[in-house]
């Protein structure tokens, strides 16, 4: 028998997306039990106020509606609030601040959008109007908005507990080598800027089914989330107080995430915990207003960066503060994000020798920031790649060649930098010179006189980014400070008949894991791909599971489904060696073919499974029948992805707008199953990364308002926006993982911004603006070019 | 949304007999009222849902005017044969509104009842001079947009058609929201007989004539001309998207692109 063709390398269309694209899949809100009622979530209109008298007849009055409960109602069960999973240890070894965060409001409202109450009907409109119905008493206080304010004497205080609303002032890197570098540069580049706030905006809204059955005392919470196993084991421990085994959590199909369905949210542990105490299935979906206001947000970060260069441009030292802004609570990974998915980044791909950054992050009155694609990533990317096009405008050297002077050196790997990463592997100018070469760069000038001679500028920006992903090894996240450890499970079960069911702790919203882990299995195992099926998402079928964020499911969860295929493998040749009646040390693995070394004895995988279930004269001292092998993998360092952008744009300095032009990727992502996907994921991610750099921006009013709540204000990319893009990869394997991949998944995301903004300064210099914020909407780059003329039109206003 | 009846008429007396009172709502395409009702934004006792009636459909040439039926979708507006003919910068405009789904699904009638500062058309009402008509009267272009959401329309009264008279020459340049698709700034320039006119949208509470450049360009049809003439931003909207200055500076750069888009 011949094993079916190899798959990994190539572009396997995904299998997932039939159903997907037939209204096949099954989502949170396609589950309907009988007689479960409908959740509506009584929402904070105030950004900051206490919380008086909450009349539950004024709901209860309302035909349909079954319950009303409140904080109160919960803190009476003994409910407890909703954890964060990361502890940072700040300056001089304070503990971060960790101030309680209920599931519904107790005596306060911190933002807008908080969940104070949840009404229960017979169906959503009652509901809704149970909700509108409920009467509460509201006393309204001042507001902290912006990170400018919340640090500031005499600012409101989100929380009576949080000093200043300072949750922690945390450092890394060495300061007096630092500040010895600066003391010796011959040139120091400054950058003051705004990584600004979004709102992720999955197409999926959130939504939670919770169930009790009193039968048995077991619960089931049916959630939006990446990672159940997560969910389960946080809600269980901080929240409700549950037995883990009594408590299944699944998450079905879930309609992409950015990382906004990480988190342990108020509305899971409010379905489930009161599915029990009305006796009855609760289903709750959001509409989009409340997905504005309560997903987690990502980035708003405000910082201060110099660089410190000698006379012919070699990077001495770099020096960051930045103030973070958590937004009301702190979310389940928010205190990780700004520190150690943030700072420890900033040596990027270059060899600067001293770095020292600072991190203050704040409690305001706004909705939790949390991990949103690239998180902390993109923000240490921008910090860097900004400050570094600076520096070369500012000694007029080329920004490539500023940054090829001081790239990482390929025989300099594994490479220790100054804020604790090790890089293990990488080839920084091989991705420089293609993508220097895929966009043509050397014929930029011909392309900027041609826009001149139109009426436009035209400006060509860089990004050369890295990343660290495939969170995390659990000895480096449990030093940063993880309550956790960040690997990965899988089971690998070989059917009596030769087929193959997968289950990995690993979550596939968008990202195609069906078809990608089906490709390694296939592979691997000498089966067909349509023999191969991927099971994730439900903690009752999966061993365990960390989930899907941080680029991880390949590096992290694929290894395990590699290392679980070994041990089959191992078995396998056990079984073999025992049939074939050979030594196991002369059975050879190939293609799903177990032969003997030297001979023409051999059993093909598919009856070796076959044998492992029908085991008749297996020596039983020896041999155990069956063929199904689970592994758990915890990698031995992050992986680092690494790429260059250089992004072409065309302004019109008439209405501000600007057009992307051309945009070239090029990524090494270390070995690619499929080119597809991966080219899939990389798109995505540049929009994201285009819609944060020109478009998105979550804004509020001075006293809390969130005014880019609907789509009307809040502006995301469309088709229209996205750019003719180039791609190509470069590769250098992972040292460290048996797949030798990298993570894929938030390399558009992290490396566009930079290479956008970069471009837009580039455009504009010669009407004399130095800098645009993001988002560079029209208005922003207009009123920069008036402001740079010196405020003719602002007089105007 | 909050419960409401909903009655279907197939003609226009029949819609005009179930418009009694002020909490009963004509519904044409719905991309505004929907969204309002859903949003529980309003609370209508009864839709009356225009999308049966003939009368309000087609579009059609009469004399020296292009007749659009009141319940005509933007999508209808942009594909004719008979607007592309007649004045290209309409259809154009038309396919400039939101995105295919709206245009699928909203009309030229609702838009211009609802009045929305942001909407295209009215630049088009304006700019062109047209003419609104009514199942009680005829209304002109230049005296129906009154301020924000505010027109000349009475309670329950219903556009049937609106009327634009074809210009020797027209054009429509818009900067759109980038999140909503609406005009930040949208400016009609058209060369009639009667002289040169210029209607703007999105940058004022209503729809409106800049006079100044219309009477720049009546002196000098050029793009220059009507770059030339500096809009006071006194009295423009301002929000996040864009600010009076910046609003007031596009009018400008607008109508010089369509002066040239024009042939000017
Ligand atoms: C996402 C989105 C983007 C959009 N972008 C744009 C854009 O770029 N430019 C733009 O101009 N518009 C835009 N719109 C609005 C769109 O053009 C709508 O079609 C328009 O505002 C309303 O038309 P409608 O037919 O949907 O009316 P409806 O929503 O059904 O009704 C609107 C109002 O008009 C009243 N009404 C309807 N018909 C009549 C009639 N014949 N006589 C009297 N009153 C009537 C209704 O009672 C209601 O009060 C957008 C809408 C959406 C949802």
């Amino acid at each position: 028998m011949n094993a079916p063709a190899k798959t990994v390398g190539t572009s396997v269309k995904r299998t997932e997306d039939a159903r997907f694209l037939t209204g096949r899949g099954r989502y949170t809100d396609d589950i309907n039990r009988p007689n479960q009622l409908h959740a509506a979530f009584v929402r904070s209109p105030h950004a900051h106020a206490a919380l008086g008298e909450i009349d539950k007849p004024s709901a209860m009055d309302v035909p349909g509606v079954v319950a009303v409960f409140t904080g109160a109602d919960m803190a009476a069960d003994g409910v407890g609030g909703l954890p964060c999973g990361w502890q940072v240890i700040g300056k001089s070894g304070v503990p971060m601040k960790e101030p309680a965060h209920p599931p519904l409001a107790v005596g306060r409202v911190r933002h807008v959008g908080d969940t104070v109450a949840v009404v229960l009907a017979d169906s959503r409109h009652a509901a809704r109007d149970g909700a509108e119905a409920l009467m509460i008493d509201y006393d309204p206080q001042p507001a902290v908005v912006h990170l400018a304010d919340a640090g500031a004497a005499g600012a409101p205080q989100v929380h009576d507990e949080v000093d200043g609303n300072v949750c922690y002032d945390w450092e890394i890197g060495d300061q007096a080598a630092t500040d010895e570098a600066f003391g010796k540069a011959a040139h120091v580049t400054r950058l003051e800027l705004v990584n600004n706030r979004l709102i992720p905006n999955a197409i999926e809204p959130r939504a939670a089914v919770g169930e009790y059955d009193p039968a048995d005392g077991s619960y089931t919470l049916t959630t939006t989330s990446q990672n159940p196993h997560v969910i389960r084991l946080l809600m269980c421990a901080f929240v409700l107080n549950l037995p883990e085994h009594k408590v299944r959590v699944v998450a079905p199909d879930v309609g992409g995430g950015f990382g906004s369905k990480i988190f342990h949210y108020a509305e899971e542990a409010v379905v489930t915990w009161a599915a029990a105490k009305v006796g009855r299935p609760i289903k709750w979906t959001a509409e989009r207003s409340e997905s504005f206001m309560t997903d987690c947000h990502g980035r708003d970060h405000v910082t201060t960066a110099e660089l410190a260069l000698d006379a012919d441009g070699t990077f001495l030292g770099l020096r960051v503060k930045t103030l973070a802004n958590m937004g009301a609570y702190l979310s389940t990974f928010a205190s990780s994000v700004p520190t150690y998915l943030y700072a420890t980044l900033l040596a990027g791909q270059y060899r600067t020798p001293a770095i020292h950054a600072e991190v203050k992050a704040l409690f305001t009155h706004t909705t939790p920031v949390d991990a949103y694609r690239g998180a902390g990533r993109p923000e240490a990317t921008y910090v860097l790649e900004k400050l570094v096009e600076k520096a070369a405008r500012e000694l007029k050297m080329d920004p490539a060649e500023l940054r090829r002077k001081n790239f990482i050196q390929p025989d300099q790997f594994p490479y220790q930098t100054p804020v604790a990463l090790a890089y293990d592997t990488g080839h920084y100018e091989a991705s420089l010179d293609r993508a220097l070469e895929l966009s043509e760069y050397s014929s930029f000038a011909e392309r900027r006189a041609a826009s001149e001679a139109k009426g436009k500028l035209r400006g060509v920006g860089f990004s050369c980014y890295i990343e660290a992903c495939g969170i995390a090894p659990s000895a480096v996240a449990g030093a940063l400070g993880a309550r956790a450890g960040l690997y990965e499970a899988a089971e690998v079960r070989f059917n009596p008949t030769g087929s193959v069911t997968v289950f990995t702790g690993s979550h596939s919203h968008g990202q195609g894991h069906e078809t990608t882990f089906a490709q390694i299995v296939a592979d691997r195992l000498g089966v067909p791909m349509a023999n191969v099926e991927i099971v994730h998402g439900d903690t009752n079928r999966i061993p365990f599971g960390m989930g899907t964020y941080g680029s991880r499911s390949l590096a992290v969860g694929g290894s395990a489904i590699a290392r679980a295929i070994d041990k089959i493998i191992d078995k396998g040749k056990k079984i073999a060696a025992h049939m074939l009646e050979a030594g196991e040390g002369d059975i050879e693995y190939k293609d799903g073919v177990f032969s003997v070394a030297g001979t023409d004895k051999s059993l093909t995988m598919g009856e070796i499974a076959f044998q492992a279930y029908v085991p008749h004269n297996f020596p039983h001292d020896k041999l155990e029948p069956g063929l199904d092998e689970s592994a758990f993998y915890d990698p031995g360092n992050f992986t680092y992805p690494a790429g260059t952008y250089i992004c072409e744009v065309e302004v019109d300095p008439e209405t501000g707008h600007v057009h992307v032009d051309r945009f070239t990727a090029v990524d090494d992502f270390g070995t690619i199953i499929n080119p597809m996907i991966v080219e899939g994921q990389v798109q995505g991610g540049i929009a994201q990364g285009l819609g944060q750099a020109l478009l998105e921006g979550a804004v509020y009013s001075d006293d809390g308002q969130l005014v880019t709540g609907s789509y009307m204000d809040y502006a995301m990319p469309r088709a229209q926006h996205i750019p003719d893009y180039r791609f190509d990869f470069t590769c250098t394997p992972c040292t460290h993982n048996p797949l030798g991949a990298k993570g894929c998944g938030e390399a558009g995301a992290i490396g566009s911004p930079p290479a956008i903004i970069n471009a837009i300064i580039d455009a504009l210099g010669p009407l004399g603006v130095d800098d645009i914020p993001m988002p560079a909407t029209p208005l922003a780059v207009w009123q920069a070019i008036q402001d740079a003329k010196g405020g003719t039109a602002r007089a105007a206003e | 949304m909050y419960a409401f009846e909903y009655h279907r008429p197939s003609s226009l007396d029949e819609a005009v007999a179930l418009l009694t009172s002020e909490d009963i709502k004509p519904l044409a395409g719905g991309q505004t009222l929907i969204p309002t009702l859903k949003q529980r934004l309003a609370m209508p006792e009864a839709l009356v849902d225009l999308g049966r009636i003939e009368a309000l459909k087609g579009i059609r040439k009469e004399g020296d005017a292009i007749v659009i039926g009141a319940g005509t979708t933007h999508a209808e507006v942009a594909a004719s044969e008979v607007v592309r003919g007649a004045i290209p910068a309409l259809a154009r405009l038309a396919g400039l509104i939101g995105d295919p789904q709206v245009r699928n699904r909203g009309t030229i009638g609702g838009s211009i009842a609802n009045a929305d500062p942001a909407a295209d058309y009215p630049a088009a009402v304006v700019g062109l001079g047209a003419t609104i008509h009514t199942n009680t009267r005829t209304i002109a272009g230049d005296d129906y947009f009154q301020d924000l959401f505010t027109t000349a329309l009475d309670e329950n009264e219903l556009i049937t058609a609106v009327s634009f008279p074809i210009p020797q020459a027209a054009a429509y340049e818009k900067v759109a929201n980038p999140a909503s698709g609406y005009a930040v700034v949208g400016v009609m320039v058209a060369k009639t007989a009667g002289g040169v006119r210029v209607g703007v949208t999105g940058a004022g509470p209503c729809a409106f004539r800049a006079t100044a450049i219309e009477d720049a360009l009546a002196r000098s049809f050029t793009p220059e001309a009507a770059k030339g003439v500096a809009m006071p931003a006194d009295g423009m909207n301002s929000d996040i998207h864009a600010s009076a200055a910046y609003r007031a500076a596009l009018i400008s750069v607008l109508a010089s692109r369509a002066v040239a888009a024009c042939g000017g």
